[in-house]
């Protein structure tokens, strides 16, 4: 029994320092959490802190900063200046990625923006309708009601695939309008993009939108989409990368930038950011926060694009760790 | 002759109505037969060593485990009973002892078990409201109080009934040695009351350490192990219900593992308390 | 002296400890009340409780909240599945206390009570994994071939039926809620009296006829004391039905909709409204839901207070 005391001691000593170590809180959108998940991971290996991130939504996001019971937020929808200015709070982006559309069918189809609309607003209800026969006049589609899925939180990513549909539809945007949480005329409700991916997973004859990453590690059914161009698009890394070229992210103005519905030959049409939001005057929380995202720039851009999410131009990276100079986080 | 059909109508009809009953108590069998069968299946399969000894990986990436899970779920639920114990015994001290035969007491009695079905999500919503917010962050103190506030109504009550059953003649005997109330109630009455007084405290155990609504915005969750009670903390029903909505099959096996250990350790404490309590009086 | 004197203040101090412990309970009931009514007054002040009450608008972009939607998902599930367990709640206490032999009676009354012990997340995760699949695939296709083509009651059955939906919800929410009612009642038939039964049967009365002129009479109240009880357990539950219910803001208008409690409301959105009125909006939901429990649970503690003084 004396020979396992000092063994146990060593042990409950390791535990706690694992468990004493610095912990960073951060929440916010799912859209990225497979990518902040995987930087997390590594950067706890490198440095033993841990960056502890929820994924809640963006809507989760952005609220929790605001009340201050985290140490940054993350959201997909960005947060005008005059909001940013009322809530004392900074923001950079730190990856783009791409909203697609997912669907449980066994083929695969080709969709267009106003087909895309007219089926959230529920007016197109069977996957034998005309106007989707008329672009998939190869495939056999079914008769059978779209079970239409949409995200219930409060979502960056309804914001982006929002702003796109309002950008390209002045019917949705009367009707609906845009928001991390808008008002769905059809469909089922699931919570993060994990809950929309699982829906479509399960519901034969299902379409979603969820972010890229997503799609890919479950093996989802991404339709073609037309973009601004005329060309039909199949999302990839490709495809996104084309769409993020030329985004013009300002410092100016905190970046505040949806880049949907770029131009671009091969551009996929629902592209966006995704953003950090710190609290002005947490100086020290901050410093640490900027930190962890500072290594992710220097060394996570691998894993960014083994999950499809297209790592941001050096030029911005340099404008950003400028932003956290002047800012005094730097 | 009428006599004798009206007879076997009346027995028909008891026949019918009775084979219903039986057929109730089947169905309700087989609902607990079939959930409890079904965790076992899933979530044996899914049970491992690394479950139990590994924090988990980033989303999507198999393996690891939840380690930080159960720890957490551990720490945040012992230190609820810690607090909940004290409040909940000395409580149910006032309405069997002091208060005993008075208007209050009664009221309080009442007011106790209502308060024992209380939506628990609302507990959550009120300590987020008093704890979380105004101290800037999550915490798995946050969690053990709303936790807390659960079980004390069930302690106080089981509590308040156990000493109840503790025959007035042995307080009698104690105050004839010219003991003080007090030093009867702790030496004489607990002692007499303590299996019961014990049994209460783990039905309540079984009740919190299934609940999930109000450790969301209390303990919330952590994707590492940590130690910390003053920090978000995760918990295996949280872990549950995050794992379960989301859309990686690894996810799910976990969730079926970890609900099979909750549901298992939950039916033990509440097996326990029903051998242990005499009477077989459970508090709902 | 000195040792009665300090025995004095030690019995002062228990003493007080006690009460202060027990008061804990109504001052944490206060709390809340006060706490939440606090939070929910801007959402009051700006859209007036009444209105709240019957505005079907659950509109974060347009900053209009309305509770008929999450009112009504509450209130129609809780009712399906009251509607599905106190008929075989009182089934099983019937059986447990006047048909089961001896040694069955503990074994199924403890077995039926373990149903209340699974916890709610377990079973909003079989629901979702096992028990929906079925009700999407095979059981409410079925359902709704036989009843759809009905007048009226078919009405009730629109809609593609896919598993997530109030149906699912109320199922399984109905199989949470069996012990409930069967435990009080069981305990109130138990207390019917011995010697009238004994009169009745020797008058030739069968054993179903004792049962409902004699046990059920004097259970009544208790039945229902447990009919009010797994009515404040239903409105108050959120993980068994979260999985299932298919988060939709809408009245439910057939067993096949998607709905929304007020319970599930609060865990899918209360970390993540980020405006202040929506937050008070989910506040001023879980106000209501406060005091509609309350009340429920005060009623059950009635009726059985009654039923236990005679």
């Amino acid at each position: 029994m004396k020979k396992m005391i000092f063994p146990t001691i060593l042990c409950l000593l390791f535990l706690a320092h694992q468990g004493l170590a610095e912990t960073i809180n951060g929440a916010g959108a799912t859209f990225p959490y497979p990518l902040y998940g995987a930087w997390a991971f590594q950067y706890h290996r490198y440095s033993g802190i841990k960056v502890n991130y929820q994924s809640i939504g963006s809507g989760g996001g952005i609220r929790q900063i605001r009340e201050r019971t985290v140490d940054f937020g993350a959201s997909d929808a960005p947060l005008p200046p005059d909001e940013l200015r009322k809530a004392r709070l900074l923001q950079f982006p730190t990856v783009i990625g791409g909203v697609v559309l997912a669907v449980n069918l066994p083929q695969e189809i080709r969709l267009d923006p106003s087909t895309l609309v007219r089926i959230y607003l529920g007016e197109i209800t069977k996957w034998n309708d005309q106007t989707i026969k008329k672009l998939n006049p190869q495939i056999d589609l079914p008769e059978r009601e779209i079970a239409v899925i949409y995200r219930a939180d409060g979502s960056g990513t309804t914001a982006i695939f929002t702003h796109y549909l309002a950008q390209i539809s002045p019917s949705w945007k009367a009707k609906v309008g845009e928001g991390t949480a808008v008002k769905f005329p059809v469909g089922l409700g699931a919570k993060g993009n994990e809950g929309v991916a699982n829906y479509i997973k399960r519901t034969p004859y299902a379409i979603g939108y969820v972010e890229f990453a997503y799609a890919k590690q479950n093996k989802l059914n991404t339709p073609f989409l037309k973009n601004r161009d005329g060309s039909f698009v199949f999302p990839s890394f490709e495809s996104l990368a084309s769409a993020a070229l030329g985004a013009d992210f300002s410092a100016k103005n905190h970046y505040y930038r949806f880049i949907t519905d770029a131009s671009g030959k091969e551009s996929w049409p629902i592209t966006g950011a995704t953003f950090i939001l710190l609290a002005e005057e947490k100086k020290e929380i901050n410093k640490k926060v900027v930190l962890f995202f500072d290594w992710a720039f220097k060394n996570g851009d691998g894993k960014a694009k083994e999950l499809t999410y297209v790592p941001l131009p050096e030029e911005l990276k340099q404008d950003i760790r400028n932003y956290w100079k002047i800012n005094g986080l730097w | 002759m009428r006599r004798n059909n009206g007879k076997k109508i009346r027995k028909t009809i008891g026949f019918v109505a009775l084979t219903f009953c039986s057929l109730a108590a089947g169905l309700g069998l087989f609902w607990l037969i079939f959930i409890l069968g079904d965790v076992l299946r899933q979530g044996f399969g899914a049970l491992n060593v690394a479950l139990f000894f590994q924090d988990p990986f980033p989303p999507g990436e198999e393996g690891g485990g939840l380690r930080h899970a159960f720890v957490g779920q551990l720490l945040i639920t012992s230190t609820a009973v810690l607090i909940a114990l004290p409040i909940g015994i000395l409580g149910g001290t006032y309405l069997a002892e002091y208060g005993r035969g008075k208007r209050i007491s009664h009221f309080l009695s009442i007011l106790t078990d209502t308060f024992v079905s209380i939506p628990s999500i609302i507990v959550g919503t009120f300590i987020y409201a008093l704890c979380v917010k105004p101290l800037g962050h999550f915490s798995a103190w946050a969690g053990s109080l709303a936790l807390a506030i659960i079980m004390v109504p069930i302690i106080s009550r089981t509590t308040e009934t156990m000493l109840s059953l503790v025959p007035w003649t042995m307080r009698e005997a104690a105050f004839a040695l010219g003991a003080p109330y007090y030093k009867v109630i702790v030496q004489v009455v607990y002692r007499g009351a303590l299996r019961g007084i014990f049994t209460g405290t783990l039905l309540s155990l079984a009740r919190v350490a299934g609940e999930t609504a109000p450790l969301l915005f209390t303990s919330f969750n952590n994707s590492f192990f940590s130690l910390k009670m003053g920090e978000a903390m995760a918990s295996l029903t949280v872990s549950i219900y995050q794992y379960a909505l989301g859309p990686y099959s690894d996810w799910h096996d976990k969730a079926w593992a970890a609900s099979l250990i909750i549901t298992a350790t939950v039916l033990l404490l509440t097996i326990i308390g029903k051998i242990v309590l005499p009477g077989g009086k459970s508090k709902r | 002296m000195k040792r009665g004197r300090k025995e004095g203040i030690a019995e002062r101090v228990f003493a007080a400890s006690t009460l202060i412990a027990a008061l804990a309970m109504p001052f944490v009931i206060a709390a809340i009340f006060y706490t939440l009514w606090q939070a929910a007054y801007p959402a009051m002040e700006k859209f007036s409780v009444g209105h709240f009450l019957i505005s079907t608008d659950w509109d974060p972009v347009r900053d209009s909240f309305g509770a008929l939607p999450n009112i009504s998902g509450t209130l129609v599930i809780t009712f399906l599945s009251l509607v599905f367990s106190l008929p075989l709640s009182l089934g099983i206490a019937i059986f447990v206390t006047e048909i089961a032999p001896n040694p069955l009676k503990g074994i199924v009354a403890t077995a039926i009570d373990l149903l209340a012990a699974i916890p709610s997340v377990v079973y909003g995760m079989w629901g979702l994994f096992t028990l929906s699949p079925l009700m999407g695939s095979y059981i409410e296709p079925a359902l709704k071939s036989i009843f759809a083509p009905l007048p009226v009651i078919g009405l009730l059955f629109e809609g593609t039926p896919r598993g997530l939906d109030i149906l699912t919800a109320s199922v399984i929410l109905s199989i949470m809620l069996i012990p409930y009612a069967a435990s009080i009642t069981r305990e109130s038939l138990l207390m019917a009296p011995s010697m009238v039964k004994e009169a009745a049967y020797s008058l030739g009365a069968t054993k179903w006829e004792v049962i409902k002129g004699v046990a059920l009479p004097h259970a009544k109240v208790g039945i229902l004391s447990g009919i009010f009880l797994s009515l404040g357990r239903a409105l108050g539950e959120t993980m068994a039905v979260a999985f299932v219910l298919g988060n939709n803001h809408r009245i439910p208008t057939s067993l096949f909709s998607a709905a929304s409690t007020i319970t599930v409301t609060l865990a899918n959105e209360f970390t993540e409204a980020d405006k202040e009125i929506y937050l008070s909006s989910l506040f001023l939901l879980a106000l209501i839901l406060f005091v509609i429990s309350f009340f429920s649970l005060i009623i059950a503690k009635f009726l059985l207070l009654k039923e236990r003084e005679r």
